[in-house]
């Protein structure tokens, strides 16, 4: 019905929630680089085959005689390398195109299956609340005792290496942070009427939790979601940095920057140094999105 | 009161028991130390030796029990690398380690606490925007790779203070420790600044934050009024009251320093704890691995115990919350 009435032209503009919400994000300009350099981060990440001057991982092509090439040497194809070359002739441009691919990949694809997790988890304490409330919060608040870096120790010595692992470990270890997030803000909205008024009309359980109460404890899990991804990412690089992460068939910026440690005391420092700038680069500009995020969705902020 | 820190213990233990539990038989599902530790050339008579005296033949649940009944007396199993006792291994390497912790956390406050207030008392100056864009920077840095970029900028292009190791210690009571030594002090700058670098960032955001408080409370203005001068001010009053969460915090977070020293202790080669455990991990030498993972279980379990107490202490609120669900 709305569709097909004309907006008088007269009146204000109407302004959806979604406008509102891009508007109100665009206001800082920190914020919106920080949003472009994330976006040609993930385009990289997504499309690194095809964007990549050389394949580093086709045998046929890299020669060990171009290894530990300062930045800007011209390898004997002719081919330059940018940012220098490893320890086994490989591009480092290129092996930080396809190490951004795994690390992006590993820490986007556990921070969604914890934000999964977790999320279920948290609506289900707070929903039922009493016993089952308070056996999952003490479990949140035990594992929540104890800091990131250790639980994924225990749990990398527990499981063992490899990629499932390092995935699972590292749901592991933030699941808690959604769940107490959801938590807490589906106590405050189950207290209101609409879910009152679904509980009136009959609706099950499953449809009031995920129809009803979840869209309306969105926003803060998506703050959540951006910092806990660049936790993820941030910690799959320690890990695979101290050996205990990723194997070396999926070599991570982690794991490029621990191929460079042992050239580092000859002076060869790009090897570890621009792996690590795309490292950092990545996190601050996830954080910088996420601190604009909770600026924007917090009402308690809103103009 | 009592009934709570009953309750309190009995959870403790529950959690070290679920801990050892997950540690001991994830560890001995993991990876065959068969392979690794006996010579190739090795016959089977020897294998089956060498199985038997490390106890490997027994059923998984057997091993537990057996390990259970042994940590209960303080034995925590031998080294498969180095035989000796995985418990006398960690000892030896803890005060390393915590000295590495303490220096840390020293750190912290001596550059955090000053940073945060300069930041606090003016926030719009563009220097404190300055501290707090580094202080930002800091919590989204990678520990490895700064410390990585500090052997790089000061041991190998500088050359001014040495990369890896723990210098010359001197012998006190029968440990070892750097702190009374000029070269002991050489090794321990780098290494102690790249695991405080977090929690300098962590104090900046606190210090801030209560110095800007502090400002606007009544005693600050009173203060003013009295004409006393303004570094009085900060130092005796506002210091004063700032100082409250931040040792209270970095209390908490001492234990999340020897957690992380692990990342550290690789970086730079330091003989601590955390350097034996990743060295375990890669041998998988499993009676190390569960001894240190046990040891830094116990020692988080004991400090939230006995945080949780003081706070019921001093809040009621706590125990009469805990005692209601």
């Amino acid at each position: 019905m709305s569709e097909t009435v004309k907006h008088d032209p007269n009146l204000a503009p109407v302004e959806t929630p979604l406008h509102r919400f891009v508007s109100d994000f665009s206001d800082s300009a920190i914020a919106m680089i920080a949003l472009a350099v994330l976006l040609v981060i993930v385009f990289i990440a997504l499309f690194a085959p095809f964007i990549s001057p050389t394949n580093p991982y086709d045998l046929a092509k890299v020669s060990i005689f171009d290894g530990k090439l300062p930045p800007g040497s011209v390898s004997m194809d002719g081919v330059t390398f940018w940012l220098g070359t490893d320890g086994a002739g490989r591009d480092l441009l290129s092996s930080m195109f396809y190490g951004l691919r795994i690390s992006l990949g590993v820490g986007v694809m556990s921070g969604v299956i914890a934000l999964c997790v977790g999320t279920t988890i948290g609506l289900t304490a707070a929903y039922y609340g009493g016993r089952v409330d308070t056996l999952i919060m003490r479990i949140v608040d035990i594992q929540l005792s104890f800091p990131a870096i250790l639980v994924a120790l225990i749990l990398i010595a527990a499981l063992g290496k490899g990629v499932d692992k390092v995935i699972i470990a590292l749901v592991l270890v933030q699941w808690a942070y959604y769940a107490r997030t959801v938590r807490g803000s589906a106590l405050v909205e189950r207290n209101k009427e609409y879910i009152e008024a679904a509980t009136c009309l009959g609706l099950d359980n499953k449809r009031i939790l995920f129809r009803h109460l979840l869209p309306n404890c969105l926003p803060p899990l998506i703050v959540v979601g951006t910092v806990q991804t660049a936790h993820a990412i941030s910690l799959e690089a320690t890990l695979s940095f101290l050996g205990v992460g990723l194997p070396i068939t999926e070599p991570s910026l982690g794991l490029l920057i621990a191929n460079g440690f042992e050239y580092m005391m000859s002076g060869r420092y790009w090897i570890s140094f621009f792996p690590g700038i795309a490292l950092l680069i990545t996190i601050v500009s996830i954080n910088l999105v996420g601190d604009q995020l909770r600026d924007v969705l917090n009402p308690r902020l809103q103009k | 009161m009592s009934v709570f820190i009953i309750r309190r213990l009995l959870q403790s233990i529950a959690v070290v028991a679920v801990m050892s539990l997950i540690v001991f038989v994830g560890v001995n599902v993991v990876g065959d130390p068969v392979d690794m530790l006996i010579n190739p050339e090795a016959d089977q008579a020897e294998i089956a030796r060498v199985i038997r005296d490390l106890g490997l033949d027994r059923p998984l649940h057997e091993q537990y029990l057996y390990f259970v009944k042994n940590a209960l007396q303080g034995d925590l199993g031998k080294s498969f690398t180095f035989g000796e006792s995985a418990l006398k291994l960690i000892v030896e390497r803890a005060p390393a380690t915590f000295e590495l912790a303490l220096s840390a956390l020293l750190m912290a406050i001596v550059f955090g606490v000053p940073l945060g207030v300069i930041a606090g008392m003016r926030p719009d100056a563009w220097s404190s925007k300055t501290i707090m864009a580094g202080s930002i920077l800091g919590f989204s840095l990678p520990t490895f790779w700064v410390g990585l970029m500090m052997i790089m900028l000061f041991a190998v292009v500088l050359g001014w203070l040495p990369s890896t190791g723990r210098g010359d210690t001197v012998e006190v009571f029968g440990l070892h420790f750097s702190f009374f030594t000029l070269d002991g002090w050489s090794h321990l700058l780098l290494p102690a600044l790249n695991l405080a670098l977090l929690k300098i960032s962590l104090v900046i955001r606190l210090a801030r934050a209560g110095t800007r408080e502090a400002m606007q409370q009544d005693y600050v203005k009173f203060a003013r009024a009295k004409g006393l001068s303004e570094s009085r001010i900060v130092f005796v009053h506002v210091m004063k009251n700032i100082m409250i969460p931040v040792v209270t915090v970095l209390g908490l977070e001492f234990g999340s320093l020897i957690a992380f020293s692990v990342v550290t202790e690789t970086v730079f080669a330091w003989p601590g704890m955390g350097k034996l455990l990743i060295d375990s991990l890669h041998n998988l030498d499993r009676p190390v691995i569960v001894a240190y993972l046990m040891i830094i279980v116990l020692v988080f379990v004991v400090i939230n115990l006995i945080v949780d107490i003081f706070y019921s202490l001093l809040d009621p609120r706590v125990r009469l919350k805990d005692a209601g669900q």
